[in-house]
């Protein structure tokens, strides 16, 4: 099933779902990496590049991926959950959208500041929007890092959330976020 | 002879009105922007990369008569450091290069002029950049000065030097080519009154 159904998520939103965990995380882990590279290192221009053109297809995916929820039922909530259970759920589910939108957002005005635009693989050139802002690229900067941070606070959370639901409640939440649900 | 007495006073006072025989004080034209900081380092050794701090302030004091009682001042806003490209001046304010949030004060102080000749002289003083502070010599040649169209009365200079960056505790390694800094300032300067 490539749709969702209101029991299951099909396996477009599983792959959307887990290819932008991987690029998230992914995406954070190579941050960190790539600042610490010495001016010598094959990887010390390379990996900006990279950086920046997964971001952007981390934000393409990510725009794909709201659509396609848009445009498809979604699976209910465990009948468990309390209903501040559910609202704090809905809560963090919108912020993992809206950080990872203020990342990608800050990175794009980091590598644009001086109007110079980001290139996608080298396939095309996204041009700069704006770059108006006095030291520009710092403040992006520090946006770009703190948020990274409490993103990743966040995806813990969710990560744990998810844990939560598949040993404590013995919940399909989680599996059925994996395709592996068995059905009766 | 009152008249030509008078003349000749006046004519003294002109003079003396017009060419500084006294050291003057001078704002560096940081205003209308007169005045520079550019640098240079070496890429890889195979290029130079040019640069400059965009927001610098001064005052000099100069008598053309005694080149030796010169004395300058100049104050440096290291976050003002431009090479043309935002992501490479994030990471020269940042604290692999010159940790302008630590740092956030640079100058220069001179401390005694040694004249080399004509219109040229070795200017000795203090830098201060990155929270270290050492002497420094500058190869300065003055350009010219006289009234600006303007009312005023300039001063300008021309000057070269050059730093190591370990010297001034930047420790990045930009290769063996790239220890060296080399500095182009142009200052000049509006007197004062």
């Amino acid at each position: 099933m490539l749709r969702n159904t209101k029991e299951d998520y099909g396996w477009v939103a599983i792959v959307l779902h887990w290819v932008l965990a991987l690029l998230i995380i992914g995406l954070f882990a190579m941050g960190i990496w790539m600042r610490s590279l010495g001016y010598y290192d094959t990887w010390y221009n390379r990996a900006p590049d990279l950086h920046k053109s997964l971001g952007l297809l981390t934000f393409l995916l990510l725009v794909l991926r709201y659509l396609w929820r848009m445009g498809n039922e979604m699976p209910q909530p465990s009948l468990k959950l309390s209903n501040w259970e559910k609202t704090s759920s809905r809560i963090a589910h919108t912020w993992l959208y809206l950080l990872t939108l203020i990342v990608i957002l800050s990175g794009y005005l980091i590598s644009t500041a001086d109007d110079k635009s980001v290139s996608f693989f080298g396939v095309f050139s996204l041009p700069a929007a704006f770059s108006a802002i006095e030291k520009q690229e710092d403040i992006a900067g520090e946006i770009h890092e703190i948020v990274a941070w409490v993103m990743m606070g966040l995806v813990l959370l969710h990560t744990l959330a998810s844990l939560k639901h598949h040993f404590v409640d013995k919940d399909v939440t989680l599996v059925r976020m994996l395709g592996l649900r068995k059905k009766n | 002879m009152n008249v030509n007495r008078l003349i000749g006073f006046l004519m003294l006072f002109v003079v003396a009105m017009s060419s500084p025989i006294f050291a003057a004080d001078y704002v560096v034209d940081s205003k209308g922007m007169h005045a520079s900081i550019n640098f240079r380092i070496k890429h890889l050794g195979y290029s130079w990369l040019t640069g400059r701090f965009n927001h610098i302030e001064g005052t000099f004091s100069y008598d053309e008569n005694n080149v030796e009682a010169t004395k300058i001042s100049i104050e440096i806003d290291p976050a003002s450091i431009d090479s043309n490209h935002a992501e490479r001046d994030k990471h020269l304010r940042d604290s692999d290069f010159l940790h302008v949030k630590k740092y956030p004060d640079a100058r220069f102080v001179s401390t005694r002029v040694e004249s080399t000749g004509a219109g040229t002289a070795t200017l000795y003083g203090d830098l201060t950049l990155h929270g270290i502070t050492r002497e420094i010599q500058i190869q300065v040649t003055a350009v010219g000065g006289g009234p600006d169209p303007w009312g005023g009365y300039r001063q300008g200079f021309t000057g070269t030097t050059k730093i190591l960056l370990k010297d001034f505790g930047i420790d990045f390694d930009l290769g063996p080519a790239s220890t060296e800094v080399e500095f182009d300032l142009n200052i000049e300067g509006i007197r004062k009154g």
